[in-house]
């Protein structure tokens, strides 16, 4: 027996662009929304060349910098250079990391996890797929037509003063909310009413409860920010005087509307990158996860304890003594959920039986790159030491670690997992491992020397620096690139798989026990006609290891166990 | 399955959505009751985004009016309670024929629910009517945001009647400022603009709302014609009852809030 | 489908509960009355509890709503308890800046205090302009 790639399935089954771009099949969706989200990731990652070749020398030449990339000599490349690190910061944010795995992963692997046909709302699916695009359009349109230079938080009242395009991206960001509070609904309810028979709360992927508690902040904070954004942009049109202080308005009062989603939306693009991680340890090293209910009570923990603790982000805003005090204290409470995870995640790799595959790869650096993200949030929430350390390099190393270190990383590696699903492909290992490699070479490179020169005092968000920081900067921006090259080559392992010679893949290449490897790769339209029957989701006994496939199967029903024999009998679709 | 949805119509063993699927029901659930349950939960999920969306400027009032308390008293002496009373009485009618509409879909009640529908969207239009009245008195006295150009309350240009012309409420709040110190009656005059400024968001988020309710209720009236709803298939009307709901709470705050602090 | 589906469902009469005209009709009964007496408080002085009675009347009204109108009584409770939910959210999202804003509102004041001299309200509000309308548009106005 060979694998071959089914006869129809979800990406045959039509042709044509109307039947991608009107589609309600959720692994359709889903990776419309991966290219899409890819495509953005490329956009941002270009601004963050950008900033960073601006910065690899003190005083670079103005004149030549403006040259360089091309623009209007009239902005001045200290402009230029806030238009840069602004819409680096914010397509990352609003267009990457927040749609990446919830929208983009969730929606392809979710589904097929719970055994279920779809999700529960496919035209909702689709109508927040086409909001991200027209979110994405509004982007675009502040992109060309006079940028944007506030910063990805829109603080007023600079956000009120500046003649960018503040409105165009504010109504940009202001729809990808939406987007992302339909997309957390719909993954709300299809967990809720979809999960298969035998599936209890305490049986489900850990994944399923990432995103489940992912959704909880995106329906309950993503409205806020739609709120705070409007605000803004009712601000600056008809003047409102609620944040404007020329108006006798608040600039405070926007920094707490902001943040109180602003801080949840941390754990809306971290807690599924959790949930990733979560299923690539427990699968890569072929043992029941360490500690389940504690992952997922931990997950729903960080969401509630993520509205409390927004105000660390003001504290030299103007925020009162009281209330930062409050907060700082407060702040740590989110630190106990994050600390059990990574203890479990180390728990769960002692005495496993490791496969180092490339999603493995992924999975294990976020581990150290989270570790470093998440420590270092903890000087920061401290009162005293954040007065030192706020708006320095430190604070943006500290969250690079944790939004592209563990996010943007575990979405890698996601991607990397799902992929022979996805496309029903394989990829080249030595390919693969060497992109990830390098990236996570390129990415200590960049962000470690960061946290150095921010501890010495290097503000952020300027575009030039004393002569102290320069090693500190030409080594970060080395680092970038060599990130860049890392990225590249990952993408090329990926498309490599597509090209030439295909290597098809098993149903399930990497021994998961989960619903979603028990269809074919690629699934067919509907995934599957009935739920197969579920057992607990990291009992590896179940499947074994089938030379002929190249993959893993069914453990034999004969074997005796009725467990077992349930297992086995599952009609694969 | 659930026992429960186990002798469900339209539960079917042998293919996952064969032909004795009930009408109503998509190929992705199993039963209706999970497609109902489905329905509801997500409409309440909506309806949490909704609270949470008004709450940012619940808190920009709340804020606004705790450091400013005497002179949001004052401000709400502009506002008409009268117009504001017969408001809140149009919306709760509205509450209740949509909560009765809910009943006529349950039963069948196709024309009683026909009718019900259609009071609650001419109690929904007799609402943004009174909206229109208050809005445009406002207007032309120049009881405005203070950045708009006819706001009295403008700090670069303040706007000054025509003697004669709509000008009861700016003569008002000439006299009542006319001791104050200099520094007071800055103070008094932009925070009056404030308030205005959150008046007209609030009341016109909630506007917009109401709109919004008008169109799905419009929606769910040619349904009705075409005779779609009844005891298998009443979903649409629900939740459409519960989003009317919603915007009837805001307004329950609002009111009280806006009219009733003087 | 989970067998928590159908877990705090009160009865299985179709697919929801139907409520009966005379509960509706009495609750908007209670909904009308109370927003009378919300406009006679409203109107009179109560030594500072204006506000305080006011909410009161106001969540009374807005639990009728929810718990009749939208069915919680008879609804899930997961609905209930969702709803209560982001209310307590709303709460602490109140708590927190109502108690900041309190914090600093004295720096607010003396910002305010520096630009005062420069704003037009400095000085006593003028006089209106003098009419260019005749009296009949005038008349028909009002």
């Amino acid at each position: 027996m060979t694998n071959t790639t089914p006869d129809v399935h979800y990406l045959n089954c039509d042709k044509g662009f109307k039947s991608w771009f009107w589609t309600l099949d959720h692994k359709r969706l889903g990776l419309m929304y991966m290219w899409s989200v890819i495509a953005a990731f490329i956009l941002g990652g270009i601004f963050a060349l950008l900033v960073r070749m601006e910065l690899m020398q003190p005083n670079m030449g103005i004149e030549e910098n403006a040259a360089l990339y091309g623009w209007s000599k009239e902005l001045g490349p200290a402009n230029l250079y806030n238009h840069f690190f602004t819409l680096h910061g914010a397509i990352m944010v609003f267009l990457v990391i927040i749609p990446g795995i919830p929208a983009a992963l969730g929606n392809f692997a979710l589904p097929m996890m719970l055994g279920a046909k779809d999700v529960a709302y496919p035209k909702l699916n689709r109508f927040s797929y086409h909001l991200w695009l027209s979110g994405a359009i509004f982007f675009v349109l502040a992109l060309v037509t006079k940028g944007l230079d506030t910063g990805w938080t829109f603080y007023a009242p600079y956000s009120l003063e500046t003649d960018t395009a503040v409105v165009f991206a504010t109504t940009g960001a202001f729809i990808l909310g939406f987007s992302s509070i339909f997309t957390g609904l719909n993954m709300l309810v299809t967990i809720h009413k979809l999960r298969p028979d035998g599936m209890t709360w305490f049986k489900m992927p850990l994944f399923l409860w990432a995103i489940y508690a992912t959704a909880i902040i995106q329906i309950l904070a993503t409205p806020v920010i739609g709120i705070a954004l409007l605000m803004l942009t009712i601000e600056r049109v008809l003047g409102v005087g609620i944040f404007d202080p020329t108006l006798g308005g608040d600039p405070v009062l926007f920094e707490h509307i902001f943040w109180f989603y602003s801080h949840p939306a941390v754990y809306v693009m971290v807690l599924p990158a959790m949930g990733v991680v979560s299923e690539l340890l427990a699968n890569f090293s072929r043992k029941p996860i360490f500690g389940y209910r504690s992952i997922a009570f931990s997950s729903v923990a960080i969401a509630i304890f993520s509205f409390i603790v927004w105000g660390h982000h003001m504290f030299v805003s103007g925020q009162s003594d009281l209330v930062n005090v409050v907060f700082s204290a407060l702040t740590f409470s989110v630190a106990v959920p994050s600390a059990i995870k990574v203890f479990n995640w180390i728990a769960t790799l002692y005495k496993g039986s490791i496969s180092l595959d490339t999603p493995m790869w992924y999975a294990l650096s976020v581990i150290w790159l989270f570790g470093i993200g998440g420590l270092t949030g903890l000087w920061l929430g401290t009162l005293g030491t954040d007065i030192h350390l706020h708006d320095t390099y430190f604070v943006v190393a500290h969250f690079h670690f944790v939004m592209v270190g563990s996010a943007i990383f575990a979405f890698i590696g996601g991607v990397f997992y799902w992929w022979p699903k996805m496309y029903g492909v394989m990829y080249n290992e030595t390919v693969a491992k060497t992109g990830t490699a390098i990236a996570f070479i390129g990415f200590n490179l960049t962000f470690l020397p960061q946290f150095v020169a921010g501890s010495k005092g290097m503000p952020r968000r300027y575009f030039d620096y004393a002569e102290e920081f320069a090693s500190y900067n030409f080594w970060s921006s080395i680092g970038a690139m060599t990130l860049g090259v890392g990225l590249v080559i990952a993408l090329y392992a990926l498309l490599k798989s597509l090209m030439g010679e295909r290597k098809a893949a098993p149903a399930n290449p990497w021994g998961a026990v989960t619903l979603d490897w028990q269809c074919t790769s690629p699934p067919p339209p509907h995934n599957f006609d009935h739920a197969p029957p579920v057992d607990g989701p990291y009992d590896h006994e179940l499947v074994r290891w089938n030379e002929d496939l190249q993959g893993y199967e069914p453990v034999d029903p004969v074997d005796g166990d009725p467990n077992l024999a349930r297992m086995g009998s599952a009609k694969l679709a | 399955m659930t026992t429960a949805s186990a002798d469900a119509p339209g539960h079917d063993d042998d293919h996952g959505h064969g032909h004795d699927h009930p009408k109503h029901l998509a190929h992705h659930f199993d039963t209706l009751e999970q497609q109902f349950g489905s329905s509801k939960l997500g409409m309440w999920a909506f309806l949490l985004t909704e609270v949470l969306f008004f709450s940012g400027l619940f808190v920009a009032y709340a804020t606004l009016r705790a450091n400013n308390s005497e002179v949001f008293s004052y401000a709400s002496s502009f506002l008409d309670t009268k117009w504001g009373a017969i408001n809140t009485v149009v919306l709760l009618i509205s509450s209740f024929t949509a909560a009765m509409s809910v009943r006529n879909a349950q039963l069948g009640e196709t024309s009683k629910l026909k009718r019900n529908l259609i009071i609650t969207l001419i109690c929904a239009g007799g609402f943004m009517g009174i909206k229109y009245v208050e809005y445009s008195h406002k207007w032309h006295a120049g009881l405005l945001p203070p950045g708009l150009e006819n706001s009295m309350f403008n700090p670069e240009t303040p706007w000054i009647p025509e003697a004669g012309h709509h000008d009861t409420d700016y003569l008002n709040l000439q006299r009542d400022t006319m001791d104050m110190a200099p520094a007071e009656r800055v103070h008094f005059m932009t925070t009056l603009g404030r308030f205005f400024g959150v008046y007209f968001f609030l009341t016109g988020l909630h506007g917009v709302h109401v709109l919004i309710g008008m169109g799905v209720i419009s929606w769910l009236i040619l349904r009705t014609s075409r005779g779609e709803f009844g005891p298998d298939n009443f979903t649409a009307v629900d939740l459409v009852a519960l989003y009317w709901h919603l915007v009837d709470l805001v307004w329950i705050f609002l009111f009280p809030l806006l009219y009733l602090i003087a | 489908m989970t067998a928590h589906a159908h877990d705090s469902h009160d009865d299985h009469h179709g697919l929801g509960h139907i409520l009966p005209v005379k509960l509706l009709a009495g609750v908007l009964a209670a909904l009308l009355f109370l927003t009378v007496l919300t406009v006679i408080t409203g109107s009179t002085y109560l030594y500072g509890f204006d506000l305080g009675i006011a909410m009161v009347i106001a969540t009374v009204k807005a639990t009728l709503v929810c718990v009749i109108f939208m069915h919680l009584k008879w609804d899930k409770g997961f609905h209930a308890f969702a709803f209560l939910g982001s209310v307590l959210f709303v709460g602490v999202f109140l708590a927190y800046t109502l108690t900041d804003t309190k914090q600093y509102q004295g720096d607010v004041r003396s910002f305010g205090d520096d630009v005062s001299l420069n704003s037009p309200f400095a000085q006593p509000l003028p006089d209106p302009h003098p009419s260019t309308h005749d009296h009949e548009d005038e008349n028909a106005e009002h």
